[in-house]
């Protein structure tokens, strides 16, 4: 049986009215206005300015001045003007900067849909342009719209190592970040009093957002302001989780790095790459086979095998591992040589010098990778032999890996073969 | 007839996207050094496809989903169905690599983790998502025979 009521009856019938979406009656949501675009807009001027800030901070993180293998993007001109020395403290400052970039940059997604679908009739206004300046206005839109989405799907791919875009993902989210900024910007400036009058529900003339013919409305405006954050909230306990060890990290029910931790015992902590994808074989960290090649700034050279490494003073250090993919671990012991110790054996006593690390592996972005003098001094940077009281496992660089406090995780070399000290 | 020449506008927002244009280029050139045509499509492509693809998309199904409420005639309670189904296709959405289980081989290899879980964690976050809002309806909307009013 069907019943319908007048005002059902009434939206069905306003149902045929408009085909076309340049005809402003075709859009007929009673949610679109003012006051909506300009809450969500406000959210989203917020949240992807940290977004943005965030993003250089990992970019700074790696020290790309550094060394040109710390560096993806050696093109980068002016663009890396604000570029600093990555501090060594507090020793959980990437894991906080980058797990807030990850975890946030997912969190807006839905405020991210939800503004755009509340701007999509202005696509369709006619006329196109009323003016020169609204002409290339909208062109910047294009920018605009391009451009956090690509930023937001490449990121998106990559924390799920799905590789599909077309190149390396450094150049890509960092250029692409700059020709969003460059077009978000002259956005806030040119939208910000509409967005002011927006919140104030002060404008009453015809925008092109209010539906000339609403239909009768299913939800509130702010039950749908509810439904977006409940989006968020969602999104954002399915993935924070992965940013602590444990029963946290459970919670973490879709994210890569969620759920169990891998294997079990003292290791049992997220791997980044682990020995098989690296392509390292046990063969080649045997005790026969090993050796850590250590050079000094005078060009003394001393090879180490890993008995020597035990024999040196031993160290420990609570540091955790915070990967530019989001995800981190709590504090882990690290057991080892402390770098700086390492660099007074090859002969550079007092202030230690910048050190190039290279590891075993043959390939892989960061198969060598730069540290600052600053780092190397650090008595918590450790060329780390055990974890959690065990010997390191495969997985996470046996026979030796590096330990930076603060540094990514990719600038945390594993089955470290040859330490360069320099100053670079 | 001359045809009338379109106004320049204002003289401050030309000079603010002339230089908001100028940064745009200066990045552009770098984003697009390496694979320009595959760049410039995914980057067009991204706000095409979400404009004339995404949207239409979802909006259609809400209609579809609009007219199957009216015509039962629970129309003003779209959003129960509405809430647990746009949220489960959201996760869908963002984690469709790990879901669907098209990088699975690369994520084992390379985490050393079970990719085996995303999908059942999708549909079990799905079956909560539905049933929450069916008992939140049942509690609100459904009552029992007897307080019913007579002539209901």
């Amino acid at each position: 049986m069907v019943r319908l009521t007048p005002r059902a009856a009434g939206a069905a019938y306003g149902r045929h009215m408009a085909r076309s979406p340049f005809a402003p009656s075709y859009w007929r949501s009673p949610l679109r206005g003012p006051w909506l675009t300009s809450v969500l807009g406000v959210v989203l001027l917020g949240g992807i300015t940290v977004l943005f800030v965030t993003g250089l901070l990992s970019y700074a993180a790696y020290n790309p001045g550094l060394s040109p293998v710390n560096d993806k993007t050696p093109g980068k001109g002016l663009l890396g003007f604000y570029l600093f020395p990555w501090p060594t403290g507090p020793r959980w400052l990437y894991r906080l900067t980058q797990g807030v970039h990850v975890t946030l940059g997912i969190t807006l997604i839905p405020v991210l849909l939800a503004k755009l679908w509340s701007v999509v009739p202005l696509l369709f206004r006619l006329p196109p342009a009323r003016s020169v300046a609204h002409a290339l206005e909208r062109l910047s839109l294009l920018f605009l719209v391009g451009g956090v989405l690509f930023e937001f799907v490449t990121g998106v791919l990559n924390i799920q190592l799905d590789y599909v875009f077309p190149g390396s993902f450094y150049p890509l989210h960092f250029y692409g970040a700059w020709v969003f900024f460059s077009a978000f910007v002259v956005h806030v400036l040119l939208r910000a009093p509409a967005a002011w009058r927006g919140l104030r529900e002060l404008r009453e003339e015809p925008d092109g957002l209010v539906a000339p013919e609403p239909a009768e409305p299913t939800v509130s405006r702010r039950g749908a302001l509810a439904f977006v954050g409940g989006g968020s909230a969602l999104l954002f306990a399915t993935t924070v989780g992965q940013n602590f060890d444990g029963v946290p990290r459970r919670t973490a029910l879709l994210a890569p790095h969620g759920g169990a931790e891998p294997g079990s015992g003292p290791g049992a902590f997220q791997i980044n790459k682990t020995a098989r994808y690296a392509g390292i074989s046990a063969a080649e960290t045997s005790d026969e086979a090993w050796r850590l090649v250590v050079t000094g700034r005078a060009g003394r050279t001393v090879r180490l095998s890993r008995a020597d490494l035990l024999a040196l003073p031993q160290h420990e250090a609570a540091l955790p591992i915070a990967c530019v993919e989001g995800w981190s671990t709590s504090d882990q012991r690290w057991r080892g040589v402390r770098l700086r110790d390492l660099a007074s054996l090859a002969g550079d006593e007092g202030a230690p010098p910048d050190v190039l690390v290279e590891s075993l592996q043959r390939h892989g972005a960061f198969r060598r990778a730069a540290l600052r003098a600053d780092q190397v001094a650090d008595p918590r940077s450790l060329l780390a032999l055990a974890v959690n009281g065990a010997e390191l496992t495969l997985d996470h660089g046996y026979p030796a890996r590096v330990v930076v406090p603060a540094a990514p995780g990719v600038l945390n070399t594993k089955w470290v073969a040859r330490l360069t000290f320099e100053d670079l | 007839m001359r045809r009338r020449r379109p106004p320049l506008g204002s003289p401050l927002h030309l000079l603010l996207l002339a230089c908001s244009f100028a940064l745009t280029a200066y990045a552009g050139v770098r984003l697009l050094e390496e694979d320009p045509f595959a760049v410039a499509l995914w980057f067009v492509g991204a706000a095409v496809l979400h404009d004339l693809v995404l949207v239409p998309l979802y909006g259609a199904a809400d209609r579809a989903l609009l007219r199957g409420m009216e015509r039962s005639g629970h129309r003003d309670r779209t959003m129960y169905v509405r809430v647990p189904a746009a949220l489960s296709l959201l996760l869908l959405l963002v984690w469709f690599p790990l879901i669907t289980g098209r990088v699975a081989d690369r994520y084992a290899r390379a985490t050393g983790l079970s990719p085996d879980g995303f999908l059942a964690r999708w549909l079990l976050i799905t079956a909560v998502l539905c049933g929450g809002s069916a008992a939140v309806y049942a509690l609100r909307h459904h009552r029992p025979r007897a307080e019913e009013p007579p002539g209901a």
